[in-house]
């Protein structure tokens, strides 16, 4: 596959750089530096120009294209780049941006501007931070199958009732599935004998009651519902992910120090009460009662103050602490000095971008702990060696990593056993790791 | 400098085209004498008031002609506008007091009292001077004129003029945010002219209904005395939230039917009549999401609940002279205590029975309600609801931020924040108005000791609420059924400008005599 990358920014270097392995890949960008830097750096061809200018595009062969990512930090930008490469090419094209604006018109006017798939990453971001706000004590949330199945990930706290005991016994919550166990960055496939202790991670896939009942059971006294959330930075993802939460009933507290555009938030967010301070000044957090939060979300464009304002939240005795981490590497650092969970928006987006790069039928993908693992999505058609034969026999033919976590049937679920037989037309959500993707995307 | 030299040096200063201003005053008085035509053929075909209608039109179209020209080609700037809103309320209240000096009879054809008549109908107040309200003692030309003037200040002359002279569409949305009531206009279409029509349409329409409505009932034998032309007559009065009745006892006069068909209609005048220009064009829940309109309807029906509530148990008037049995009677008390809590917080001023003879609980009651007013965008006085609405808010918004010193809470009307600035305005507004009502209060007060016609506080403070408000009716001596002949020269001329200043909402008037306004 040939794909054609306009912006070479960090979003846009980190998609070429992941597609490069396995496919044919053109960037584009406007600087000279960053295009030489990039012809080095990863196997790509890297040209310098203007991607909306329709020679510039003539030459980096957009019309072989089978996609284009528009991905400069400039949503105008990207969406110009998409509606000229449709005039050249048939190509799929994937714009990013960041105006919630432009993604609600694009979701209501089929094909607008040119753009066959959008991804704004602001939203994504909130969006996966609101998920695991919904679910105490997990640390990353996907839907699966227009939302029937859910894959979550789960870090075993010290004196959960269930550490010491084996994903046998652990195996009791009706239309789950254990998919794997991560310990020390490996990955242990889940067995009726692994033994499940404080510091691990567990990946469940199922329907979202059963991953309702399973995080309760985690923890030893259910926390009861989440009800104060306290949001800290007022920037578009801090903004979204309020508002997600407004839409999900809650009443969540924002901090933004920035007075002109706290009144804004404010003015756009009537079930959120907006503050305007300085987030790292511990008398205002005693103040405002910051500790007694259920959830604190730093979300602030800054990682370092990030790291700062979860571990005061932290200190004062806040439930949890979410933080949003611009440096991928400092994602394990982050989780390392005890914040719950950091969410980093360039993995977010790059999972999004992957669903459509993928070369076989994978229509949904959750990326587990910086690209180990997938949990995947695919429809199964008249080749695939699941096809009439039960699942049992069938595995014999995959590699030892996949499990089968959900499937549904025309819009129904079925919880996978031994003797389930899968049929053409299902769709079946499995746990890959990331090193056999290719043979099992090919074998399904 | 000489003093000479410092006089023409402030005259060269003036920077208000007057003259622009008073030609576009003159073209709307000349336009007046189309609407006199109403009562003219009323006084051809009943015979009386010929002169005193025929000579008013006269005057209109001479007097407008004349100040025409002082300049051909009247060009507006955002001064000019002030200056034109304040001068044509005065000159068509002037010009419209016309016949009633001429006419020469009762009470008001006395110039002072002429001038406190017209300006009443035109300010749609409903305070009378008239000592003897009959058909017999006045012409029904003219008395149908007192009811028309009412109608035309309802929704504005500027509104009305805008709508039809089109020399006044560029500069029309500033004239109209100076006349219409309620902090801001709202334009509904492009063209202002055509706003101002749609209103006027609105406006028209509803009218119509009331009459038609009323003429209904006395054609089905629920309103003995409801002819045509008192259909016409409470039409015009009602949707103007004015007051004025040809009859001497106002609604007392008509049956319990009739009562309780004005009350929806008195509702309706006192509602953003752009909401109904939005139901007319198929969207009708507009009313109902409007958070100043639920405002008001829960604010008419607690005060309406109250004041039913204190007639239904109070003892002292188990039978009125007049209107038969109220407390222990729901019909009847909780007709009178509606229709009341609506006249008075609309500013209509109509009475359904006299309220005098209520207990002072429910009398501070209605006084309370005079300060309330219509919605924004409606023929209603006062201070108008959605100010209070919003000062309600802000000082909701302000303890809130007493606990949280960090706290961001922008004010919300509905789905819309509101401007600081404009919160701001509406507290300035509000207080001036509390302002003018205390001075008010004080003048007539002091006047009135000083030569020798003792009247309480409470009818002193009622009669500055009911002018300033442009509600009409006070209690005491100025009650529904009283007058307000007794007040001498100055306090009537004191009471002329207040009606004026009201429903132009003060600061447009008030703005004219800052040095700043005439100077660059």
């Amino acid at each position: 596959m040939r794909a054609v990358v306009v912006g070479a920014g960090e979003v846009g270097s980190s998609i070429a750089a992941s597609l490069a392995d396995s496919h044919e890949v053109v960037v584009v960008d406007v600087d000279g530096d960053r295009v030489d830097r990039l012809t080095f750096d990863i196997d790509v061809l890297a040209i310098e120009g203007d991607g909306t200018a329709l020679e510039t595009l003539e030459e980096a062969d957009v019309a072989a294209a089978d996609i284009v990512v528009a991905s400069t930090d400039g949503d105008e930008t990207n969406l110009a780049v998409c509606g000229t490469v449709k005039t050249l090419s048939e190509a799929f094209t994937i714009a990013r941006v960041k105006r919630t604006a432009y993604l609600d018109t694009w979701q209501q006017t089929q094909g607008a501007f040119g753009v066959d798939f959008m991804v704004c990453s602001d939203l994504l971001t909130a969006q996966a931070i609101v998920r695991v706000v919904g679910l105490p004590t997990a640390r990353d949330v996907d839907p699966f199958a227009g939302g029937q199945v859910q894959m979550a990930e789960f870090r075993v706290p010290e004196g959960s009732p269930l550490a010491a005991q084996t994903v046998r016994e652990a195996d009791r919550f009706e239309g789950l599935t254990f998919a794997a166990v991560l310990r020390d960055d490996e990955i242990e496939m889940a067995r009726g004998e692994t033994v499940i202790s404080p510091g691990d991670k567990l990946v469940v896939i199922g329907s979202p009651e059963s991953v309702q009942a399973f995080a309760a059971a985690l923890v030893r006294e259910p926390a009861g519902d989440v009800s104060d959330v306290v949001v800290v930075g007022g920037g578009e993802i801090g903004f979204l992910t309020a508002q997600l939460l407004e839409r999900r009933g809650f009443a969540p507290r924002l901090v933004e120090q920035d007075a002109a555009r706290a009144r804004v938030v404010a003015e756009a967010l009537p079930g959120t009460t907006v503050l305007s301070h300085d987030a790292t000044d511990l008398d205002f957090l005693e103040r405002e009662h910051v500790g007694e939060a259920d959830v604190v979300i730093a979300a602030l464009d800054n990682d370092e103050t990030n790291l700062l304002v979860a571990l005061l939240a932290r200190s004062l005795g806040a439930g949890r602490t979410v933080a949003v981490v611009d440096e991928g590497s400092y994602v394990d650092l982050f989780e390392a000095v005890d914040v719950d969970v950091a969410v980093n928006p360039r993995e977010v987006t790059a999972e999004e971008i992957t669903r459509f790069t993928r070369e076989e039928r994978a229509e949904n993908v959750a990326i587990i702990e910086s690209d180990l693992a997938e949990v995947l999505e695919i429809e199964i058609d008249e080749k695939s060696v699941l096809r009439d034969r039960p699942i049992s026999e069938a595995v014999a033919d995959l590699p030892a990593s996949v499990v089968v976590g959900a499937i549904t049937r025309a819009g129904e679920r079925i919880t996978p056993r031994g003797d389930t037989v899968v049929r053409a037309g299902d769709h079946v959500v499995v746990f890959v790791r990331t090193e056999d993707i290719e043979r099992v995307t090919a074998a399904l | 400098m000489s003093r000479a030299g410092t006089r023409r040096g402030l005259v060269r200063a003036l920077r208000v085209e007057w003259r622009a201003s008073v030609s576009l005053v003159g073209t709307v008085v000349k336009w007046l004498a189309v609407a006199l035509l109403f009562p003219f053929a009323i006084a051809l075909a009943d015979g009386r008031g010929v002169a005193a209608i025929g000579g008013t039109i006269f005057v209109a179209v001479g007097l407008g002609y004349a100040l025409e020209r002082l300049d051909p080609d009247p060009d507006l700037g955002v001064r000019e506008g002030f200056l034109m809103v304040a001068l044509t309320w005065g000159a068509v209240s002037v010009v419209g007091a016309l016949p009633y000096v001429i006419a020469g009879q009762g009470t008001v054809a006395l110039p002072v009292n002429a001038l406190f008549e017209s300006m009443s109908g035109f300010t749609t107040t409903g305070a009378t001077v008239m000592g003897d309200i009959s058909l017999v003692a006045h012409a029904p030309a003219v008395m149908m004129w007192r009811q028309e003037t009412q109608w035309l200040g309802g929704m504005g002359i500027v509104v009305l003029a805008v709508a039809i002279l089109p020399e006044l569409s560029v500069g029309g949305a500033q004239l109209m945010d100076a006349e219409a009531p309620g902090p801001g206009i709202q334009k509904l279409t492009p063209r202002i002219a055509e706003t101002a029509r749609a209103l006027w349409k609105a406006y028209i329409g509803i009218t119509a209904l009331e009459v038609v409505a009323l003429y209904a009932l006395h054609l089905g034998g629920l309103a003995p005395n409801m002819g045509l032309y008192n259909a016409v007559a409470h039409g015009f009065s009602t949707m103007a939230t004015g007051g004025f009745s040809p009859e001497a006892r106002s609604i007392e006069a008509f049956s319990a039917a009739v009562q309780w068909l004005v009350v929806p209609f008195m509702v309706a005048a006192g509602t953003n009549f752009a909401l109904f220009w939005h139901v007319m064009n198929g969207n009708p829940e507009r009313l109902w999401r409007d958070a100043e309109f639920r405002f008001y309807l829960g604010v008419l029906g607690v005060l309406a609940a109250l004041a039913s509530l204190l007639l239904f148990t109070d003892p002292s008037i188990l039978v009125h002279p007049d209107v038969g049995p109220i407390a222990g009677n729901l019909e009847s008390s909780l007709r009178h205590g509606v229709f009341q809590v609506v006249s008075i917080v609309t500013t209509t001023g109509y009475a359904s029975m006299d309220f005098n003879d209520w207990n002072s609980a429910a009398q501070f009651l209605l006084l309370l309600g005079m300060f309330i007013g219509g919605s924004a965008g409606s023929t209603g006085g006062a201070v108008k609801i959605v100010r209070w609405y919003v000062i309600g808010k802000s000082l909701r918004r302000e303890l809130f931020v007493t606990v949280h010193p960090e706290a961001v809470r922008p004010v919300r009307l509905g789905g819309r924040t509101i401007d600081e600035s404009a919160i701001r305005g509406i507290y300035a507004f509000t207080l001036l108005y509390l302002v003018c009502f205390l001075l008010g209060a004080a003048f007539l007060l002091v006047d009135a000791s000083l030569f020798g016609r003792g009247i309480s506080t409470f009818e002193a403070m009622s009669a500055v609420a009911a002018t300033l408000g442009n509600v009409g009716p006070g209690f005491g001596v100025v009650g529904p059924m009283g007058s307000y002949d007794g007040f001498s020269v100055a306090s009537k001329l004191v009471m002329v400008v207040l009606m004026w200043i009201g429903r132009l909402e003060i600061l447009p008037v008030l703005v004219l005599l800052t040095g700043a306004y005439w100077r660059s």
